[in-house]
């Protein structure tokens, strides 16, 4: 155990870098990811069938292919075009673009969960489409959107271990680095050990902005699917 | 002076369910008209289609004289674009069974926000006129409360003054006191007989409350299967139907 303790204690300064890029990857990927959602998601729900098609389109594109080969053509094919980016840009793109994608249905599906009597309300004062979602549909989207979100970043964190494929030396590379020095069974505890703290820590930031949100709708703190606005 | 609301031909139809055809009717500005019949006789969807929540599938609604939705040109019948709708809509306002209060807001946000965002009041006037609302429908104390917190007869009160807030030609009421508690009806009407008695805001009223009917309508029209069974004055109506059907349908409600 000593040993194992001591290479730990050797491997600090690269498992750091290790947590830095991925951290960058779940920051980055998690940015992107919540712009395309919001703009496909929205582009969904839009009067203009053209633009509800190409929302579907794109959105089916990045959930149906795999994450690993969307990362392959941007690193590996889109160069031969003469598009070359730098291997974290890659992953965050790659990253944003496909959990973007499985963001797109959770405005989507948040949007249309308000309750219909809302829009309404908003139509009967005669507030135009933007007003209306702006300040009536979106705040009470919002709420539902979190728990979707908290979801996907928990997935998009253990999803950015990816980018090894590309050769980015991130958290899994300097786990499995430290498997040199280390029983495997120790490495690969720390890993789970860390990549889990770096789920919590997101989580419950994320779930501490649910609360708040709940709480302006004067909502339960609970469960997080009643119908915003149904009672109103 | 035009009607403020004038049916011409309307119909509507959900896919193959035919609602309304060939619906004519108009309302003169200042009236208040009163819809009874029995449930599925299509009046919420006749105050929906003014609210422009439902789009008619064929003839027209003239409010004041022009056209809401569809134009007719050369013989033709066309839609209007969403600008001139609104436009139009501006001036006809809606209050629901079920409130649809945002839930997003304090009670007084509730009432200025169109006042600000739609009609582009200053936030001082909006709140101004907002809290003379309130006052007016006995909640100005409530103000900045939220709105899960009142009662479902001070909600339907809240979404009163909202509505009035943006100064509508045209008010629709659908059975606003039907999801309230029996001893919270009575609020909710002497708020309305208050708007009746001190505005000439033009009406559109479905209701089961037939004394608060009697009182405040100038008519009322008794609807079956999407056709006007008859219609007249209240005490004709409501005290002397001449049809059966009439006859029946106020029975069944007392
Ligand atoms: N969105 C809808 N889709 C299909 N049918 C509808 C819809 N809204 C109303 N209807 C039908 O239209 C008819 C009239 O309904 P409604 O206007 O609500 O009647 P009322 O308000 O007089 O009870 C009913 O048969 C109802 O089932
Ligand atoms: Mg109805």
């Amino acid at each position: 155990m000593t040993e194992n303790l001591e290479a730990l204690r050797d491997a600090l300064p690269r498992l750091g870098e290790g947590v830095s890029i991925t951290l960058q990857l779940t920051l980055g990927g998690a940015l992107v990811a919540f712009l395309v959602s919001v703009v496909f998601g929205l582009l969904s729900i839009s009067p203009a069938a053209p633009l509800r098609w190409l929302s579907t389109i794109v959105v089916e594109f990045f959930r149906g292919t795999s994450l690993v080969v969307q990362l392959f053509w941007l690193y590996y094919v889109m160069p031969l075009f003469g598009v070359s980016m730098d291997a974290v840009l890659t992953g965050v793109i790659a990253l944003g673009l496909n959990y973007g994608a499985y963001g797109a249905e959770v405005v989507r599906g948040s949007i249309n969960a308000v309750d219909k009597g809302q829009w309404e309300g908003a139509t009967a004062l005669n507030m135009s489409r933007v007003t209306r979602m702006r300040r009536i549909i979106w705040p009470q989207a919002w709420v539902l959107m979190l728990s979707g979100y908290n979801n996907l970043l928990v997935m998009l964190i253990k999803g950015t271990a990816v980018a090894l494929f590309i050769g980015l030396q991130d958290l899994g590379y300097q786990i499995d680095e430290l498997r040199i020095d280390t029983t495997t069974i120790f490495a690969y505890s720390i890993g789970l050990l860390l990549y889990y703290l770096i789920a919590l820590v997101f989580s419950f930031g994320l779930r501490v902005l649910e609360k708040r949100a709940r709480r302006r709708l004067g909502l339960p703190a609970g469960s997080a699917h009643a119908s915003a606005g149904a009672a109103l | 002076m035009p009607p403020v609301i004038r049916f011409e031909g309307v119909q509507k139809k959900f896919g193959d369910h035919t609602v309304l055809s060939g619906l004519n009717f108009d309302v003169a500005p200042g009236e208040r008209v009163t819809l009874i019949g029995p449930s599925g006789s299509g009046k919420t969807t006749i105050l929906r289609l003014v609210m422009t929540l439902e789009e008619l599938t064929d003839g027209y609604i003239w409010i004041d004289g022009k056209p809401l939705t569809h134009d007719r040109r050369d013989g033709k019948r066309i839609r209007l674009r969403e600008k001139q709708v609104a436009a139009t809509r501006k001036q006809i306002g809606m209050v629901f069974q079920h409130f649809n209060l945002f839930p997003n807001m304090s009670v007084i946000d509730n009432v200025t926000e169109a006042q600000v965002h739609v009609l582009g009041r200053g936030k001082e006037e909006a709140r101004d006129r907002g809290l003379a609302l309130l006052d007016q429908v006995g909640l100005k104390d409530r103000a900045e409360e939220h709105p899960s917190r009142l009662s479902g007869g001070q909600k339907q009160r809240v979404a009163i003054a909202r509505a009035l807030a943006m100064d509508p030609k045209i008010l629709l009421l659908d059975e606003v006191t039907s999801a309230l508690d029996p001893e919270l009806v009575g609020d909710v009407l002497a708020v309305l007989r208050d708007v009746a008695d001190t505005t000439d805001i033009s009406m559109l009223i479905v209701t089961h409350e037939m004394q608060f009917a009697r009182d405040v309508s100038h008519k009322v029209m008794m609807f079956d299967g999407g056709q006007i069974v008859e219609q007249g004055a209240p005490t004709d109506i409501l005290a002397n139907p001449t049809h059966e059907r009439t006859r029946k349908f106020l029975d069944s409600i007392l």
